[in-house]
């Protein structure tokens, strides 16, 4: 790895993220651990997402059903009195994986927007199907009364463990990303991303390595349900609507799609930035309108949606693509 | 069998205004290759207007002509300022840019409009019923519904396929390239199209404004339903839009209405009451299911024309 501004970013991010419950117990800050705790669970969804999406060339609009199927199954197991991890996280890997080898295996039959649409469909079914459970809570939601039980010393109603938790698990699955998109299965992959047909014609079977890879990004984004329903202790329909398949899917683009990390700066970007940019407007408003510039600040999405078409027109290959430009103005 | 037949007026009423949606969905995802996630804000932007101006002029016919010419300039200006510079992209790029559009747009109208969502109230004259059938009563609204929507069916049937604008868009669609060699102004076309799709979306919205109430994110929920439309139909073909847009009206009307009476034979009542309504909402979803792993291309496949 050299050492262009870009990498040096890269690394500079990932230790600040393994520096930052240190620096919210210095300064007492427990709301910056909370949001992110979510930021850093939200970014292992987006990562799973770019594995299909960047390297795999799937479009898929469906991507926060198994965000609902993980965290639902943590939730009913709960609900049902049976709080072990050792159940609870099984069981939600194994539902997210089961649901996208069925819906995978139907939909990877198209191609193009009939792809991207029939996953939404999909996606869209499960949310209904989950709104309809009655017994746990329907559209409501389920209140979930106590976090997955572990072995004695991991807690994860301990804030810092359960950070570290996440951190740890998201580490991890950018090191399987980075392992599998470099591997001979990745190549495949990226191959029939490029062209299918010739990939075909070379002999691979190119239908079974995608679906494998829709399954594998599939059971990633479940994890990160499990954990979604462990931080909030709550899960709902809502966090499988159609979207928050779009925010998964602006995350990834947003930060660069098709590079590993790409999907975690845009988590992280996408979500400061909401936290951030009502506080932005209110101060950059001030000057104008005075006082009633605070009032404005809770309209912030009216910034945040035409800045994410600029990033579409003007910053092919997101925030990692710029950072990548750097280097080819720093040595000419 | 009064119910049976009322139910299915409902179905043609709800397909056909379903049919308003996808038609402006399709006709610019076949001619311009654009996936418009931002239709279903033309929808609610069109519902507001009428809203707006049917209170202005106190004429409800007046503020939806007002709100259809609105949403029209709304639609052209919204192509010349972003969607002009998406084609031609990636249809990821589409999802995103036009995503961002749906923020903005609600945001928009929650600062103008205000949070709470508006009602539209229907003149005195529309707000009965009529007699259909010796017998039967229905909503004179609804009626009206389904005729102006067939009319603006037949239009658009007329429009694309018998005249010279018609076979422009048409000719824009197979070759962008050469009918601009052959001097037709092809911006300008696309700008039309758009905010002809623009103004469809904004009848259908201004429409069902009385009917449902006027509310931020009416728009998301059935632009979802259109896009299941148009998949349904074949994506580009307005003749795929609209008996796939029938098909799905009667589909959805009459398995919310009869499912749960259907359920209830297999199942217990209290089960059947609890499943049947996520069952009704999954339906469509299914059907669009089916079709697309029978016919990956869809019922109508437009590279068929």
């Amino acid at each position: 790895m050299s050492t262009t501004p870009r990498n040096i970013l890269v690394v500079a991010l990932l230790a600040a993220l393994v520096l930052l419950p240190v620096y919210a117990g210095l300064t007492g800050d427990r709301f910056m651990l909370t949001l992110f705790t979510r930021i850093v669970i939200l970014a292992l969804a987006a990562v799973s997402l770019n594995l299909i999406l960047g390297y795999g060339g799937m479009m898929s609009f469906g991507h926060a059903a198994y965000l609902g199927i993980g965290g639902y199954a943590v939730g009913m197991l709960a609900h049902e009195g049976i709080y072990t991890g050792f159940v609870q996280w099984p069981v939600a890997l194994a539902a997210s994986a089961l649901f996208a080898l069925v819906i995978g295996a139907l939909s990877l039959r198209t191609r193009g927007v009939y792809f991207i649409m029939i996953t939404l469909a999909f996606a869209q079914m499960a949310y209904y199907g989950i709104a309809g459970l009655a017994r746990y809570g329907g559209d409501d939601g389920l209140t979930i009364y106590k976090r997955s039980q572990f072995f004695a010393p991991i807690d994860l109603s301990n804030k810092v463990q359960f950070y570290y938790l996440c951190l740890a698990l998201l580490y991890g699955s950018i090191y399987l990303v980075w392992r599998l998109v470099n591997s001979r299965f990745g190549m495949v992959i990226q191959g029939s991303r490029s062209n299918d047909l010739r990939m075909r014609a070379i002999g691979f079977p190119t239908y079974r390595y995608r679906l494998v890879c829709f399954v594998i990004a599939g059971t990633l984004c479940g994890l990160s349900g499990a954990l979604i329903a462990n931080h909030t202790d709550f899960v709902s329909p809502a966090m499988m609507y159609w979207t928050r398949s779009g925010d998964l899917i602006i995350m990834v683009v947003l930060g660069g799609m098709g590079s590993v990390v790409g999907p975690v700066i845009g988590a992280v970007a996408l979500l400061v930035l909401e936290e951030a940019l009502p506080s932005v407007i209110t101060f950059v408003l001030h000057p104008f309108m005075g006082e009633k510039a605070a009032g404005y600040g809770e309209f912030w999405q009216i910034v945040l949606g035409p800045l994410l078409l600029l990033v579409v027109l003007f910053a092919r290959g997101g925030i990692d693509g710029l950072l990548a430009k750097l280097r080819a103005k720093a040595v000419p | 069998m009064t119910l049976f037949i009322e139910q299915c007026l409902n179905g043609l009423q709800f397909g056909l205004l379903l049919f308003l949606l996808a038609a402006g969905l399709t006709l610019v995802f076949g001619i311009m290759d654009l996936v418009n996630l931002a239709h279903g804000s033309l929808y609610m932007i069109g519902a507001y207007f009428a809203a707006t101006f049917a209170a202005w002029t106190d004429s409800f016919v007046l503020g939806a002509v007002l709100a259809l010419l609105a949403t029209l300039v709304v639609g052209m200006a919204v192509e010349m300022i972003a969607m002009r510079r998406l084609y031609g992209r990636d249809h990821l790029d589409h999802v995103l840019g036009t995503f961002g559009l749906i923020l903005f747009f609600d945001e928009a109208v929650r600062l103008i409009w205000g949070p709470e969502g508006l009602s539209l109230p229907l003149p005195s004259w529309l707000n009965t019923a009529v007699t259909i059938l010796p017998g039967m009563q229905y909503s004179a609204y609804r009626l009206s519904i389904i005729v102006v929507s067939l009319a603006v069916a037949v239009f658009l049937y007329v429009l694309v396929m018998r005249t010279r604008i018609g076979m422009l868009i048409r000719a824009g669609a197979s070759n962008r390239e050469m009918v601009g060699a052959l001097g037709v102004n092809i911006k300008l076309l696309y700008t039309l199209v758009f905010g002809l799709g623009a103004a469809l979306a904004g009848l259908a919205g201004l429409m069902q404004a009385p009917i449902l109430t006027v509310q931020i994110g009416m728009g998301e929920n059935i632009l979802i339903v259109a896009f299941v439309i148009t998949v349904i139909g074949g994506i580009g073909s307005v003749r795929g839009a609209f008996i796939a847009a029938l098909l799905v009206g009667f589909v959805d009307t009459l398995g919310r209405s009869y499912l749960p009476d259907l359920l209830r034979l297999v199942l217990s009542p209290n089960a059947a009451s609890t499943a049947a309504p996520a069952l009704a909402s999954m339906l469509i979803y299914l059907l669009m299911a089916i079709v697309l792993v029978v016919r990956p291309e869809g019922l109508f496949p437009a590279s068929a024309k």
